[in-house]
């Protein structure tokens, strides 16, 4: 069964953390984006985006991302995901947009990114 | 109070009965449900994870179209999914490898020809349900219901493993990429 979906924040330097623990669905890809929203508006350097906790996600996901991709850019961001499972990998694979995003094995590298 | 059944009068005559139903509300609370089961019953079926989460993600992105097109994200629209288990063609008793998923809904009725997948090639939030559900699924038919709403069909076949091939080595279905059209 699912669990409760919940979103951890952290800071190290001028890199903000965000790690998603639960499914990604429409019912709670607003709480996602909310997440993501509230973390650009100080502007860090780097956003990376820890997806380890996250068995499942569906398309309202992939949009929640392609989203920040854009608003981060116009930022100067720089978006990084990580630590992708291989159901997770499969949605950008099958969506052809994996090309489109920094995508790295794990935290260690995200952050280095 | 609102019936939560899909009204079949007029629908599919001589169609077996399917083999399992789920009656849902339109609520986006269910989508882990509904989606999770499908899961469970194709690896029973012996698909490989992969594939199984692929059947699971098409119903999930089926489901969450006709709760945003369909009934324009209202929650209590009624949504029948029922499913059917499918032996291998051509094995009629053998044991079902396969799965016929079939959605329901009484929401507003689209020209089945305007549902497309959007241009992969247009980065861009959203739209991508329907590319999904294609890349995904050996069949995929939307039709009208004479009853009202819509009816999609989904078909994944070969969920066991025959001969050191996988399912999650079938090539994709065609993508349809459409221009002006109805997205999901």
């Amino acid at each position: 069964m699912a669990e409760q979906f919940q979103v951890n924040t952290e800071k190290r330097q001028e890199t903000t953390i965000l790690t998603p623990h639960g499914d990604i669905d429409m019912g709670v890809s607003p709480q996602f984006r909310e997440a993501l929203r509230t973390a650009q508006e100080s502007h860090p350097r780097r956003l990376v985006v820890n997806m380890g906790g996250v068995g499942y996600m569906d398309s309202s996901g992939l949009a929640t991302l392609v989203e920040a991709m854009k608003l981060t850019r116009g930022d100067g961001t720089r978006l990084v995901l990580c630590a992708l499972s291989d159901r997770v990998k499969a949605i950008f694979e099958i969506a052809r947009l994996e090309k489109y995003f920094t995508i790295t094995g794990d935290l260690d590298a995200a952050v280095q990114a | 109070m609102t019936d939560h059944h899909v009204q079949h009068a007029g629908d599919d005559p001589g169609e077996s009965a399917p083999d399992l139903t789920l009656h849902m509300r339109s609520s986006p609370r269910l989508l882990a449900g509904a989606r999770e089961m499908v899961a469970s019953l194709a690896r029973r079926l012996g698909f490989d994870e992969v594939s199984a989460c692929q059947v699971a993600l098409a119903v999930d992105e089926a489901l969450a179209n006709v709760i945003r097109h369909g009934y324009e994200r209202r929650e209590d629209g009624p949504i029948d999914m029922l499913v059917w288990l499918l032996a291998p063609e051509g094995e009629p008793s053998a044991p079902p490898t396969g799965l016929k998923v079939v959605i329901e809904d009484q929401g507003r009725q689209v020209d089945p020809g305007l549902i497309k997948g959007r241009d992969l090639d247009d980065i861009r939030p959203g739209g991508l349900g329907v590319h999904i559900i294609r890349e995904v699924m050996d069949e995929v038919r939307y039709e009208k219901r004479d009853a009202g709403g819509m009816r999609l069909t989904l078909v994944k076949r070969g969920g066991a493993v025959k001969d050191g091939g996988s399912p999650a080595s079938d090539p994709p279905a065609e993508a349809a990429h459409g221009r002006g059209s109805v997205h999901g």
